[in-house]
């Protein structure tokens, strides 16, 4: 927590970041699996790594405390979405995907009740994303702004990052991807464009956009301003339709949950029900 | 055939009847062994080229999905794991029965082996660079595969990384596993390739035993510290083995995926590993004895006694998958039961009630009732193990990756429709998978033109044991019999004469 509060300003966002990062470090999916290895093979490997000169970018190693200037997150209001999908489409044209690639995708639920409601789902941005340790090439990493994103020239395609991932999030280039022409970013992992065959590709919040102030795509093109872009640093959020709320009052006020939070991973996407959605287990076929 | 009695070659001393004496009738082990070096037989070549033939076509098969994406293999993103991921685990697995038959038959000092060793290992070494291969077309980059080495950014909390140097590891192992028992047999075997016989294969044999038997002279220290050597590796292999499908399991099992994400996995796989590999040492044997005609070593009975090993881990297996899919289902829970009930009785019905029969229930039937525990019999039940256990693997790996993780009925009805789930075999991963089954009879051809078939040495040594008695109730066996008391299976007495002119071959006609 201390970690958290010397730049936090805000007392409500502190409630959205349960446990303090130096614990989850120690005792999250990482620190074990970091702990396993160093103590059953990797001490010798490690150091000869570093001996070769690996270098560990500081972006890999995610949830240490940061000082960057947005931690950005995203709200889902699941009360207005009508299931267009032009978030989807927007995103496809954008990134010239296929279209089984649904970097965002929107499913068709139904809670409990029977109702059904729709549920965009983009990449969860966890804070302990589960994907970045399993790869054997370090192709992933969590930017210290708090993305999850695919070094793709890095990548070899073993898919084990797909396996890891809850929110099934993660999507393959099977076969040559769409042409794109000449693009204003260089082609990186804030920007995979074109993608690459025979790697995996995913949800990068536009990266390369946010910098330039400009929401990503998905955002802006909500006719029902379903989705924000949010800020932890500065607390706020705004959605494609223009509305600017205060982030974690906005929370608070709305009963957000996060989807699927007992795996541990800490989304950065929050979801706000309606009509007594449960995320988890809702749409569960009968 | 060519004069054996004179085999120690020009002025070389050979091998072990430096201490041993050889009686004159081991010949015919010798003879044996040897015979698939000196004698190509009218089918080699065809078979050789029928093989090759199959091997070429997954050649392509694989370029074409390099070519055209990994998309041609039937993957799509809700089938990201399929039948590559079942072959990997298939193809190592199969290679555990060298390390069974040769290092636990080995340590548990069960003579009877001494046969089998050689076919066993060699088994082993074939396949499991089989197996390794398919990291390739497992792999969607596979041009940038140099990455898991070079530059060395490991991530050591990666399992695939762990699997890769483990498998690497296991590979050297087994490699030295074959090699240094073979040591005194290429001493014994350099005096046999005659100077007036030519040919490129000659030469090449001539110069590997030359090269492989190193300094070998048999004596006292030089065969302590082999046999110091094999009995360290025989204990170190066992621990390896078993780390290569722990950790390949792992892989799955860094998921959240219900069916992926089990506490079982790492024995689950061992246990399959190390039934596949018995049932493929059986097949092995079973071929190498029919067509190296090796009856007169390798007896029925011999594949009896894998049978039992082969069963003993066919129950164990069986009982760890009732163990997962009972508690699983029980649980109850979405992501755990999810996937149980559609293995059980859903869209994967046929292929894990084909595993059931055939691999679970079947191999313990023939073994079980007296008329069918038979060689046949066995040789039967190994290769129902091998086919359903590759069916299993395919229903441990398919089903949870195809299992929709955010839980849309109407997405979910949509996408997953087939016998498969959303995974659909394609012409592509069944060539390269049919290509790989026959490069393991094709290397092991082409291996048996090079080595002895049989481990002279160890065969020869373990007759010349003193502490091998004379078996109660067996003829009194003389020479060369003495291998029949050393391995026999008592009440056995397969080194009859009439066999052992069989082993000798064309020597009496000559």
């Amino acid at each position: 927590m201390t970690e958290v509060s010397e730049h936090d300003t805000n007392e409500h966002e502190n409630e959205w970041r349960e446990e303090s990062d130096a614990t989850r470090v120690a005792f999250g999916r990482r620190g074990l699996l970091r702990g396993a290895a160093l103590g059953g093979a990797g001490l010798a490997a490690g150091s000869l790594a570093k001996l070769f000169g690996a270098s560990t970018p500081a972006s890999a190693t995610t949830t240490a405390p940061t000082k960057a200037a947005h931690q950005w997150a995203m709200v889902i209001d699941l009360r207005s979405c009508n299931g267009c999908k032009l978030c989807t489409s927007a995103c496809q044209a954008a990134h010239y995907l296929h279209k089984d690639q649904t970097w965002i995708d929107v499913f068709s639920m139904r809670n409990a009740a029977g109702e059904s409601y729709f549920m965009p789902r983009p990449c969860m941005m966890c804070e302990d994303p589960p994907c970045v340790p399993v790869c054997p090439v370090k192709a992933n990493f969590r930017t210290d702004e708090g993305l999850t994103l695919v070094r793709q020239d890095r990548c070899i395609g073993t898919r084990i990052c797909m396996n890891a991932c809850p929110y099934q999030a993660r999507y393959f280039n099977w076969s040559a991807p769409r042409p794109a022409p000449r693009q204003p970013f260089p082609q990186e992992p804030a920007w995979p464009v074109p993608q690459i065959e025979g790697t995996v590709g995913k949800c990068v919040s536009c990266a390369a956009m946010l910098p330039t102030g400009m929401l990503p795509e998905c955002v802006s093109h909500c006719p029902m301003g379903v989705l924000y872009l949010g800020d932890l640093e500065t607390d706020v959020a705004v959605n494609g339709l223009g509305n600017t709320v205060k982030l974690s009052q906005f929370l608070e006020d709305n009963d957000a949950v996060k989807f699927k939070e007992s795996y541990g991973t800490h989304p950065r996407v929050f979801y706000i029900p309606g009509h007594g959605q449960n995320l988890d287990l809702d749409g569960e076929s009968t | 055939m060519p004069e054996l009695r004179d085999n120690t070659g020009a002025g070389e001393r050979s091998g072990m009847e430096a201490g041993i004496e050889v009686p004159p009738a081991l010949d015919a082990v010798r003879a044996a062994a040897i015979r698939p070096v000196l004698e190509t037989p009218r089918w080699w070549w065809p078979a050789v080229g029928l093989l090759g033939v199959i091997v070429l076509v997954g050649i392509v098969a694989w370029a074409i999905q390099v070519a055209d994406g990994l998309g041609v293999s039937g993957y799509n993103n809700t089938a990201f794991w399929s039948v590559y991921e079942a072959d990997l685990v298939a193809f190592i697995g199969v290679s555990y029965g060298g390390a069974v038959v040769s290092a636990i038959l080995r340590i548990t000092k069960a003579t009877w082996r001494a046969p089998l060793t050689r076919i066993a290992e060699a088994t082993a070494l074939v396949t499991l660079p089989i197996g390794m291969l398919f990291i390739i077309p497992h792999l969607g980059s596979p041009w940038r595969i140099w990455e898991l080495v070079w530059p060395p950014d490991w991530n050591l909390s990666s399992p695939i990384l762990w699997d890769f140097f483990a498998v690497s590891t296991y590979l050297l192992a087994t490699a030295v596993f074959f090699y240094l028992p073979l040591i005194p047999d290429m001493a014994i075997a350099r005096g046999w390739l005659e100077p007036e016989r030519q040919g490129l294969r000659i030469r090449v044999c001539r110069r590997l035993y030359r090269v492989l038997a190193g300094r070998w002279d048999a004596s006292e220290p030089q065969r302590r510290l082999l046999h110091g050597a094999i009995g360290l590796v025989a204990i170190m292999i066992i621990p390896m083995a078993v780390s290569v499908h722990s950790v390949l399991s792992f892989a799955f099992a860094s998921s959240s995926r219900g069916g992926y994400l089990e506490t079982i996995f790492p024995v689950y796989f061992v246990v399959a590993a190390l039934y596949t590999g018995v049932a493929l040492v059986v097949l092995s044997l079973a071929a190498c004895r029919r067509i190296y005609h090796l009856e007169a070593f390798i007896h029925p009975r011999h594949l009896v006694r894998l049978g039992f090993l082969l069963v003993a881990f066919g129950a164990a297996y069986l009982y760890l998958t009732f163990t997962e899919y009972l508690i699983d289902g029980y649980s109850g829970t979405v992501d755990n039961a999810a996937w149980v009930r559609q293995v059980l009785v859903g869209r994967y019905w046929i292929p894990f009630w084909f595993y059931f029969v055939a691999a679970g229930v079947l191999p313990l039937v023939i073994m079980a009732v007296r008329r069918l525990r038979t060689g046949t019999g066995v040789v039967v039940a190994s290769g129902l193990v091998v086919f359903a256990m590759w069916v299993k693997r395919l229903v441990i790996v398919i089903p949870p990756a195809t299992e929709p993780l955010v839980r849309s009925p109407l997405a979910a009805a949509g996408v997953v429709a087939g016998n498969w789930g959303t995974y659909h075999f394609t012409w592509v991963p069944i060539s390269i998978t049919v290509a790989a089954t026959a490069a393991i009879p094709l290397a092991l051809l082409i291996l048996f033109r090079f080595v002895p078939i049989l481990p002279i040495a160890e065969m020869e040594e373990l007759a010349a044991l003193e502490d091998v008695a004379e078996i109660p109730g067996v003829p009194a066996l003389v020479g060369n019999k003495r291998i029949g008391a050393a391995h026999a299976i008592p009440g056995s007495s397969f080194m009859t004469s009439m066999s052992l002119r069989d082993a000798r071959g064309g020597e009496d006609a000559r």
